[in-house]
């Protein structure tokens, strides 16, 4: 339970850094509750070095060992081109789906009374606990061709295990309760004479939830989504066991890194690394920018 | 557009929101529906908008049942309480959201939406505030971006609920004026909930009070204020004194005051409560008839136009609120501890049982 519940606090402060980043960096408010402006900043500095940049840093002169034109070979490789395009290809896939159907259980969990509720509430966080080893296996052997729901799925010619379909059901699988648990705060914080606002005004259901809820949720949408993606593109354990791992077609780059490293080639699985690492940060960093421009209502 | 609601009657989980009312709300009035808190008021309003449906009973527009009739399909502009504005909107989308959300057949073009919002903006007066977020506006600028979003729809029927119970005073009362000016304008017929029945009385051309479910009275604020029909109405229109005694042929002893009431001539012999409004009891030197009462000065508030005495009646204890102009205060110069003589120039008699 501890286990499950630091995740879960795990996730939402992350979501608060997500948001963090792009505020104010100094806030002029004089009476903290926390002595020593200097103290508190110099420890998060330090921590954030020792913890983040230190390592970050690590990878970047090892891949400065190579060459230019080494590393452009190392990361431009036909075999690692694939497994970007199948890890973040499936990410981005799996974050969307997540998206989706992540508001559709928050809303559920949010909006409804039915029995068994605080169960269906306790389920979504299970992908969290789950050691990730465990849900590849789980996976592999459902959808395997002669699993529980790979058999049913055979006959119609969808194989799920060991392909790209199977990347990306591990990682919706993961990504799941990033996008429902930080959703599910702003849709209970909605207040219901919003919605009978706009009915009152002559709009119909599809208008009140695009037009009123929608942009209201569509912020910690957004974090939900970036999470869920930065969750599903760093995801290992998990995929191995249902991915198949066959090089150009279901090999994700992690799974790469680990080979090279395997081949004592520490230069070239940084390589790849630093452009995951740098691949995520753009991506978050537009995330953030595009979480600014939808929250631009909420300033003052 | 008239409203007719007629025997309404609704209960949520095991309890009686309203029982069997009927109101009658003209053309162009503006009602206030005023009572206590869980007095079903607000409940009446929502159901007369279509937000809640009635267990049983109808609701009129114009001779028009639409008691089934979807709120969307009413006509009707709603004022929420706490606003209810859509904060991802700028001031301009919230009014012209109405407008906007119509189907494409019935839907104004862009400019002609844009001088309607325009018009609305100086009309609840926020000129130059258009592209502002509800964020960054005050209570009273919310209230007002609120009503305009529900006229943009130009609905037949406006209701409020408690427009301005989240303001503060001042602001509330200037309000509360601007909206009965707004409504001399319009006139369009308006429903509005309150507790306040100083609002109340000075906003409405109606007032409608409500106790646990059911109508008390309606009338004008003059009406329901003079000649108040029943002890809970008397009693939640401002301030009252109460003088427990009994009654006789027609006259009524309240402790050592003995008065006469004719309107109860034909009852026998029982328990009754005078009701006298604090200005209407008058202070005296010297003891004239039976109909005054002894009694001590325990404070005096001299602050403003008017003079609050209260006072310990000298037979049975019980205080008295008493409201003097200053002249009469200053005539009299009365002093904290004198014995005085109190008497009721109006009051009203009721012999039913109704406890405070």
């Amino acid at each position: 339970m501890s286990a499950l519940l630091s995740t879960t606090e795990k996730v939402a402060h992350a979501g608060a850094t997500l948001r963090g980043i792009s505020m104010k960096f100094f806030s002029k408010n004089r009476h903290n509750v926390l002595p020593g402006f200097g103290l508190t900043l110099g420890y998060t500095v330090f921590y954030l070095c020792l913890i983040v940049l230190i390592p970050l840093s690590a990878l970047l002169f090892k891949t400065a060992t190579l060459s230019f034109g080494d590393f452009m070979a190392a990361v431009t490789a036909p075999r690692v081109v694939a497994s970007y395009r199948v890890t973040f290809g499936a990410a981005f896939l799996a974050a969307a789906i997540n998206a989706l159907f992540g508001v559709l259980v928050a809303w559920v969990l949010v909006r409804y009374r039915f029995p068994g509720k605080r169960i269906i509430d306790a389920l979504v966080d299970l992908p969290f606990a789950l050691p990730t080893a465990v849900a590849g296996i789980t996976l592999a052997s459902v959808y395997a061709p002669n699993g529980w729901l790979g058999r049913w799925l055979e006959p119609h010619g969808i194989k799920v295990a060991y392909t790209p379909l199977g990347i990306l059901v591990a990682m919706v699988f993961i990504g799941l309760p990033f996008v429902v648990r930080t959703v599910q705060p702003v849709l209970e914080e909605m207040e219901a004479e919003i919605e009978e606002a706009s009915a009152c005004l002559g709009a119909n259901r599809w208008q009140t939830f695009y037009r009123v809820l929608f942009p209201v949720m569509f912020p910690s949408l957004l974090t939900g989504f970036a999470l869920s993606f930065a969750r599903a593109v760093g995801e290992y354990g998990s995929i191995i066991f249902i991915a198949g791992n066959m090089p150009m077609v279901s090999e994700i780059t992690p799974l790469l890194i680990i080979t090279k490293l395997e081949q004592y080639d520490y230069a070239g699985a940084t390589a790849i690394a630093s452009v995951m690492l740098l691949a995520s940060f753009i991506i978050l960093f537009a995330v953030n920018l595009l979480q600014k421009w939808s929250r631009r209502f909420a300033e003052r | 557009m008239s409203i007719d609601v007629r025997n309404i009657t609704k209960s949520f989980t095991g309890f009686a929101a309203l029982k069997d009312v009927s109101v009658d709300i003209p053309t162009g009035e503006l009602i206030a529906l005023l009572g206590p808190s869980g007095c079903g008021k607000t409940t009446l309003l929502r159901i007369i908008a279509g937000l809640e449906t009635p267990d049983s009973g109808s609701i009129r527009f114009h001779g028009e049942d639409t008691t089934r009739r979807d709120v969307r399909e009413r006509n009707v502009g709603f004022v929420f309480q706490h606003y209810a504005l859509f904060k991802h909107m700028t001031v301009f989308e919230n009014i012209a959201f109405g407008l906007k959300v119509r189907p494409r057949s019935t839907r104004p073009g862009k400019a002609e939406i844009s001088t309607k919002v325009h018009e609305l903006i100086r009309l609840v007066q926020l000129e130059g505030m258009a592209q502002r977020y509800p964020s960054q506006l005050s209570g009273g600028q919310r209230q007002r971006v609120a009503l305009a979003r529900a006229l943009a729809v130009e609905p037949k029927v406006l209701l409020l609920d408690e427009p301005f119970g989240a303001l503060d005073a001042r602001v509330r009362q200037e309000l509360r004026r601007w909206l009965r000016r707004l409504h001399d304008e319009l006139h369009i017929t308006s429903v509005f909930v309150t507790h306040d029945q100083e609002e109340a009385l000075e906003v409405a051309d109606r007032v409608v009070i409500m106790n646990g479910g059911t109508v008390e009275q309606s009338g004008t604020p003059e009406e329901v204020y003079d000649r108040p029909a029943t002890p809970f109405v008397y009693n939640f229109l401002g301030n009252v004194n109460l003088f427990h005694g009994r009654l006789h042929e027609g006259r009524v002893r309240l402790g050592q005051m003995e008065l006469s009431a004719p309107e109860h001539a034909a009852l026998p012999d029982q328990p009754a409560v005078g009701y006298v409004r604090p200005h209407d009891l008058e202070i005296e030197r010297s003891h004239a008839d039976s109909s005054s009462v002894e009694a001590v000065i325990r404070r005096i508030h001299s602050i403003g136009p008017i003079v609050r005495v209260e006072l310990e009646r000298g037979d049975t204890v019980e205080s008295l609120d008493a409201e003097l102009t200053r002249d009469v205060y200053q005539r009299l110069a009365l002093k904290v501890g004198e014995t005085v003589f109190v008497r009721a120039r109006k009051f009203r008699v009721f012999v039913d049982d109704y406890q405070i």
